[in-house]
């Protein structure tokens, strides 16, 4: 295993380290840089986590997302950890019995329990002696925000030294696309049926923002991350693992089933949730924000509606519209609170 | 299914692995590597690999990326200032920013390598064959440099007195330095060629008995200024463009053009001539040219300097007569429906002390077409595929065969000749290899390149530009050139991004290796096609699998 860098999110972001070197700038490797700054992706000896032949669906962003996240924590950690798993695709897909695809201790609990069980297993470690072993847990959007919230709040709450990541589809995937506290207004969803003109797909208003309201329990560290955006992930897991205590990491990642998209949208889609606003890039420590990441190229809304077929209803009637542009100005709140579209010096030295 | 004694309560099944689930029988489509050919590569009409001299250049190997040049095109000292550069045209770049500057690179390589003194390599083993290239320009040189490169013995007749052609005497200094021609001539020369001055040749076929020659290149470009009738009463005043650039080159008796000088057409040569007048001393250099700047020849960045440098241009007009004391009578034009000028009736004088005629060149045919078989059609010289005239052994190319007549077409030319020449010596023919599917901006994915407008070539102080022949545009420092050739997206071809090895969420990529790229694992690939879309340069493709 390699020794852990030094790197924090902000020194790695490439905009504002990496000015010289134009070509594959963005990209996972970027020879150009010293091998020391490269994504653990583009290692020849990552962990892959999550090995092949898992049962996951083509392009299934949930899959990429836990393997980037924690391949970045096994190098991190020099493969000391261990993580809890609650119920969901990620679980199902790597687990039918008796295969598993897990190169990593893992431990399968309930839907609704993972962060107790994590923190069990950090209770446990450390009666053991063995508090050099780190713990992550990890669940859907429906694990997290809904039925394992309460476990979560609570081990935010105590402050137990676990990573939590989310990995966030916006759904119940695993059981068939039902709507979640994570599924965006519009939405069409197996429970939240365009019916007609007035019901165009999931109310608004509801749902629950997660990373704003585990920095209301000013625990050490909270970020929300894209699989479009590697560098930052990566960066972003290797701080949170550089603090003590409870942490969380809001992963967004595509479901080419749930969403009705193309199986090889998932990168592009992770891409255009960031570059419209409607899913900032940040970190915040003890409650306060830290960092935000700029937008690049920005878009309107519509691009990244259009390639789902979740939101095709909005599209087809005035209700719709009135969706889309509800949807737009959660996009223009969103560039507004985190100055998203602050100058950045991406121009070479 | 075993039943270990050591299992646990309630597991009866030994774990697994997932590796034994082979997913890949999902795929109903394949990524595939592949390498498309660049626009640049595509445009370049020297057939230069750009794309991987400036892959060379970007890691700092600048003798690599030179010598990379130099297998396709062995004067890019001269490329690198003169050449029109199609291949910036092409570029996919100028749709993220701007195009890069792959004449700028190009001609810091040159400069380097004269630094350095990198030579080009020659094989030592001779074929026993010789060949007669007339004429040094840069076709003839380009053939020359070629056909030593394929083992031949190569002589070259020149019925100038220096070697170059309209590099020499043709293409003026402030635009492309002699140093610079010399040195890349020089090392032709040192490379064996044999070079034969002063002499004019007028009997080719008897030349090529006398001489033993096994093969010839024709290359004596276009030199015969085009005349148009004019009715003049003082026709001293009157010369041609061609005469006055090149009697700028030698030395004692430079071209007295006088205080106003009248400069007619509107090609390259028009503007370089009204360029060199006002360089000599002219008030006023004035272009006379019957249509509107749109429709004219001359290229955009060439007129810009000119009327930079205080060239003055009469837009649609035309010069009916030149009188005594040099009084011109010229006629306003208007363009009609079809865009075609048509006089007006509208006279207006000009005063001149020289009227210079800038309307194009021709091919002396005439000593060409005394050789049996040679075929001479719109006042050039016909070629086939392999570039040999009707006459069998006798080959043509540069601005006497049919074509754009530039400095990289004719290079081009000579080296397409040269491999005819060597295939012909062996009673075969030269088949081009077959061009790769193009890589256009829309294979590519330019999310991941970042904005990095081209780099700015310095130019001379305009007042300078006035009254020297100093170089105007300058060249690149090393930092300025590695950032130049760093903005080269690679389009079509791998550069071992990791992309394709990261998005995979099926881990069914495999890193090979630096230099050694990657390779799919179709036991598990999905065939989901994310590699394909976040390839940046466009070289992995979709293809259907066979159900
Ligand atoms: C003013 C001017 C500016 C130009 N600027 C540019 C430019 O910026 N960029 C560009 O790409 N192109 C430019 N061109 C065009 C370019 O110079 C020509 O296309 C190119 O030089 C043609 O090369 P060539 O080898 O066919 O002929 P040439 O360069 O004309 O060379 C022919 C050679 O053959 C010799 N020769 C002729 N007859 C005989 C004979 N009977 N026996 C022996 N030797 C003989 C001549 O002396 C000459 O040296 C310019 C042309 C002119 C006139
Ligand atoms: C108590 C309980 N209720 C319901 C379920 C069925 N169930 C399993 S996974 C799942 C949804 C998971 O959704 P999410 O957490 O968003 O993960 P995803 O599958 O979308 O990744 C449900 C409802 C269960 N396992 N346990
Ligand atoms: S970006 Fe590079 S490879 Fe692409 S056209 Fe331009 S110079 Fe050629
Ligand atoms: S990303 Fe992986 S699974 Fe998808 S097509 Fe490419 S190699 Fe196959
Ligand atoms: S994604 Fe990158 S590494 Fe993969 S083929 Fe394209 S350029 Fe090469
Ligand atoms: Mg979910």
């Amino acid at each position: 295993m390699n020794k852990p860098s030094q790197r924090t999110a902000a020194d790695m972001a490439p905009e504002q380290k990496v000015k010289f070197y134009q070509k594959g700038t963005f990209t996972v490797g970027n020879r150009l840089v010293d091998a020391d700054s490269r994504n653990v992706q583009s290692s020849m000896d990552r962990s892959n986590a999550i090995t092949s032949g898992h049962r996951a669906c083509q392009g299934c962003g949930e899959a990429l997302g836990a393997r980037y996240a924690l391949d970045t924590a096994m190098r991190v950690t020099g493969g000391k950890m261990m993580a809890a798993n609650a119920t969901g695709c990620l679980e199902v897909f790597t687990t039918p019995y008796p295969e598993t695809s897990w190169q990593m201790p893992w431990m399968h609990s309930l839907f609704g329990n993972a962060p107790a069980v994590a923190s069990g297993m950090q209770a446990a470690m450390k009666a053991k002696g063995k508090t050099d072993t780190r713990i992550i847990a990890q669940g859907g959007d429906g694990g997290t925000v809904d039925i394992g919230f309460g476990c979560l709040s609570g081990m935010f709450e105590r402050n137990d030294d676990v990573l939590y990541i989310c990995y966030d589809n916006e759904a119940y995937m695993n059981t068939g696309v039902q709507r979640s506290g994570a599924t965006p207004g519009g939405a069409r969803t197996a429970t939240t049926m365009p019916t007609d003109a007035d019901h165009p797909g999931n109310v608004f208003g509801t749902g629950k923002n997660l990373p704003r309201i585990a920095m209301a329990h000013n625990i050490p560290y909270v970020a929300t991350a894209s699989v479009a955006y590697l560098q930052d992930l990566e960066a972003k897991v290797e701080k949170a693992m550089s603090f003590k205590g409870a942490r969380y990491i809001h992963v967004y990642v595509p479901c080419p089933l749930g969403w009705g998209c193309a199986s090889n949208a998932t990168i592009s889609l992770a891409r255009l949730v960031v570059e419209t606003g409607m899913f900032p890039l940040f970190e915040a420590e003890h409650g306060a924000v830290t960092s935000t990441r700029p937008i690049r190229q920005r878009v309107p809304i519509e691009q990244y509606l259009k390639p789902q077929r979740r939101f095709a209803h909005l599209f087809k009637s005035p209700q719709g519209q009135e969706a889309i542009e509800k949807l737009q100005a959660m996009c223009d709140r969103n560039i507004k609170d985190y100055d998203l579209l602050r100058e950045t010096e991406e121009t070479p030295a | 299914m075993s039943l270990p004694t050591t299992a646990p309560f309630a597991i009866t099944v030994d774990v697994g692995t997932s590796l034994n689930n082979h997913t890949g029988t999902w795929r109903t489509e394949r990524p595939v590597y592949l390498d498309r050919l660049p626009p640049c590569n595509n445009a370049c009409p020297a057939g230069e690999n750009i794309q991987a001299w400036l892959a060379l250049a970007e890691e700092g190997d600048y003798e690599g990326a030179w010598h990379e040049i130099m297998k396709n095109n062995p004067l890019p000292g001269i490329m690198g200032r003169a050449c029109y550069h199609p291949c910036e045209n092409a570029c996919n770049r100028k749709d993220i920013d701007s195009a890069v500057s792959i004449h700028a690179v190009e001609r810091f390589l040159d400069d380097e390598s004269r630094k350095q003194g990198w030579v080009p390599r020659v094989p030592s083993d001779l074929s026993g064959k010789h060949i007669l290239v007339i004429g040094s320009g840069p076709s003839g040189l380009s053939a020359a440099y070629h056909l030593r490169r394929l083992g031949h013995a190569v002589t070259i007749y020149e019925a100038g007195p220096v070697a170059g052609g309209m590099m020499r005497f043709g293409i003026p200094s402030y635009r492309l330095p002699r140093d610079v021609v010399e040195a890349n001539i020089k090392r032709i020369e040192d490379m064996g060629v044999e070079f034969v001055l002063n002499k004019k040749v007028e009997d080719i076929a008897a030349e090529k008995e006398a001489g033993g020659f096994d093969a010839v290149f024709l290359a004596i470009g276009a030199h015969l200024a085009n005349r148009a009738y004019i009715p003049s009463t003082d026709a001293s005043k009157i010369l041609d463009a061609v005469g006055v650039l090149h009697d700028m080159e030698t030395a004692e008796d430079k071209p007295m053009l006088g205080r106003r000088v009248v400069v007619y057409g509107g090609g390259n040569t028009a503007v370089d001539v009204a360029r060199t007048a006002k360089r000599m001393g002219a008030e006023e250099a004035i272009i006379v040219y019957r249509r509107n700047r749109d429709q004219m020849p001359a290229h955009d960045f060439e007129m810009d300097e000119a009327l930079e440098e205080g060239v003055i241009v009469n837009w649609l007009t035309t010069i009916k007569e030149v009188g005594d004391g040099g009084k011109i009578m010229v006629e306003k034009m208007e363009l009609d429906d079809n865009g075609k000028p048509q006089p007006t009736g509208e006279m207006d004088e000009l005063e001149a002390d020289t009227v210079v005629m800038a309307l194009g060149q021709n091919v002396d045919t005439e000593f060409v077409g005394r050789l049996e078989g040679v075929e001479i059609k719109d006042k050039t010289i016909q070629v086939d595929n392999q570039f040999m005239t009707g006459h069998p052994g006798v080959f043509a190319g540069g601005d006497m065969v049919p074509s754009e007549r530039t400095v990289t077409v004719a290079v081009g030319h000579g080296k397409h000749a040269a491999r005819a020449i060597h295939a012909w010596l062996q009673a075969d023919s030269y088949i081009k290899p077959e061009k790769p599917e193009i890589a256009d901006f829309d294979k590519l994915n330019p999310w991941y390149y970042t904005d990095a407008p081209e780099t700015v070539q310095e130019m001379l102080d305009v007042e300078r530009r006035k009254s020297t022949f100093g170089e105007v545009v300058e060249g690149l420092d090393e930092t300025n050139a590695l950032y130049e050739a760093r903005r080269c997206l690679s389009c079509g071809n791998c550069f071992e991004c990791d992309n394709c090895y990261g998005v995979c969420p099926d881990n069914a990529v495999i890193k090979l290796g630096p230099g050694k790229r990657f390779e799919f694992d179709y036991d598990f690939c999905k065939g989901c096609g994310i590699c394909a879309a976040e390839c940046p340069c466009g070289a992995i493709e979709m293809v259907p699998e066979e159900i």
